[in-house]
């Protein structure tokens, strides 16, 4: 009897251990600043192009993050891409004026939504739309702007050059 | 016999052998529900498997660790990143060396028992004893002996990469100075709780692979010293393999 009750202890000792060790994987190296299962409300907002944003990705506010990405779907009606966004429910006095944009964490880092307050004394509830929205910027579409807008002025320059020219030419 | 004839009555043996493991497989599942009625069985084994494995697990834990410390700090050192330390060993741990590790380990100190301990039962006429005793010696002996086996590796995974950790901590911080903030905020920066899930699923499918071959081995052992020495010997050497095969297939899926 009293050696089934050494094995007794020393298994409860092992998976005593054994459950300290998962805790500890789960609490402390992993990231768990913030998870959806916790209680949180969910806004949407719409997006030309949310560039390479992904569900999971953090939404911040100064920096902080205060919630997930939950879902991003496609609205075939507005031609949008809808964004549905779980704040955490200690965020919840965000002014309802305040603008979700989508940024790049340093040069080639993964997407989030960055949201800015607003000045407003009403707050986002459960449900409400961003009103204020500012795409992803696409580098593709910079550069190509970048490349148009060179190419416009060189033709502009070309153009003033030729508008010049003839117009000089008889005068002297 | 001839090569191409002596090949094809290995890949039989194979084949006939995965055939013979996988319908013991079904019948330990079929009959596991049974083994809930006699908890202090489970719980024997779970001491023989699990809390006498304790010390070679830590052992082995904390010495990997404090390896990866100083290779670790090593290679990045190179590139200048040192603090990235805690983000490499925690994946590296977690995702794949704890696991893998566990089970070999596991095969060669808690396998080899259960092994041999069965095979011997067999040699020693006991299991028949059993049979005609009216008592099924696959509930009670086989059944108890693989459950404890499948609840204690997982457990056994986390413990072998918290103390890893500690040992890669150990070096890291203490021995070369790594900033302690900044490596465990690193660390719980770039580690997801998946990856913690998928450390516990590799746990879980090798502890169920390894326990299963260690007793379906001593279950089929010859009953003689040499084929219990001979089930021993299959059982380190089939678990092996099909850790690293299964450690694979699990990563795949689960990538």
């Amino acid at each position: 009897m009293r050696q089934s009750r050494a094995i007794d202890v020393s298994t409860g000792l092992f998976v005593l251990l054994g459950l300290v060790a998962i805790v500890f994987l789960v609490t402390q190296i992993s990231n768990r600043e913030f998870s959806l299962t916790e209680t949180s409300y969910r806004l949407k907002a719409q997006f030309e192009n949310i560039g390479g944003l992904k569900t999971g990705a953090p939404v911040k506010m100064a920096g902080v993050t205060i919630g997930r990405v939950e879902a991003i779907d496609y609205d075939m009606q507005l031609l949008k891409a809808i964004v549905t966004l779980r704040i955490d429910e200690r965020y919840g006095e965000i002014p309802n004026d305040s603008d979700a944009s989508i940024f790049t964490a340093g040069l080639l880092g993964g997407q989030y939504i960055g949201i800015s307050p607003g000045g407003s004394e009403e707050y986002f509830k459960d449900g409400d739309q961003v009103a204020f929205v500012q795409d992803a910027i696409v580098l593709e579409n910079l550069i190509s702007k970048y490349l148009f807008s060179q190419a416009e002025k060189e033709s502009a320059a070309k153009a003033e050059a030729a508008a010049s020219q003839p117009a000089s030419t008889p005068q002297e | 016999m001839s090569l191409p004839r002596e090949l094809a009555s290995g890949l039989v043996d194979f084949l006939a052998n995965a055939g013979a493991m996988s319908r013991f497989f079904l019948r330990v599942l079929v009959i596991s529900p049974s083994g809930l009625l006699r908890p202090r069985l489970i719980v024997e084994q779970v001491y023989n498997t699990g809390a006498l494995s304790l010390v070679i697990i830590m052992t082995s834990g904390l010495f990997v660790g404090m390896v990866m410390g100083l290779q670790g700090h090593d290679l990045l050192a190179r590139i200048g990143s040192e603090e990235s330390l805690g983000i490499g060993a925690a994946l590296t741990l977690l995702k794949e060396l704890g696991p893998v590790v566990t089970a070999l380990l596991f095969a060669g100190r808690a396998g080899t028992a259960l092994a041999s301990e069965i095979g011997l039962m067999r040699a020693t006429d006991q299991l028949s004893a059993m049979e005609i005793m009216a008592v099924d010696p696959m509930k009670r002996v086989v059944l108890p002996r693989f459950l404890g086996g499948v609840i204690a590796m997982p457990l056994l995974t986390a413990i072998f990469v918290a103390i890893s950790l500690y040992g890669v901590q150990l070096i890291g911080v203490q021995y070369f100075g790594i900033d302690q903030g900044q490596f465990w905020s690193e660390m719980r920066s770039a580690v997801e709780i998946e990856d913690v899930r998928e450390g516990l699923i590799k746990g879980f499918v090798f502890g169920v692979a390894c326990s299963l071959i260690a007793v379906y081995e001593g279950y089929h052992a010859d009953p003689t010293a040499e084929g219990v020495g001979r089930a021993t010997t299959r059982t380190v050497v089939i678990s092996a393999v099909s850790t690293l095969v299964l450690d694979y297939i699990v990563t795949a899926i689960l990538l």
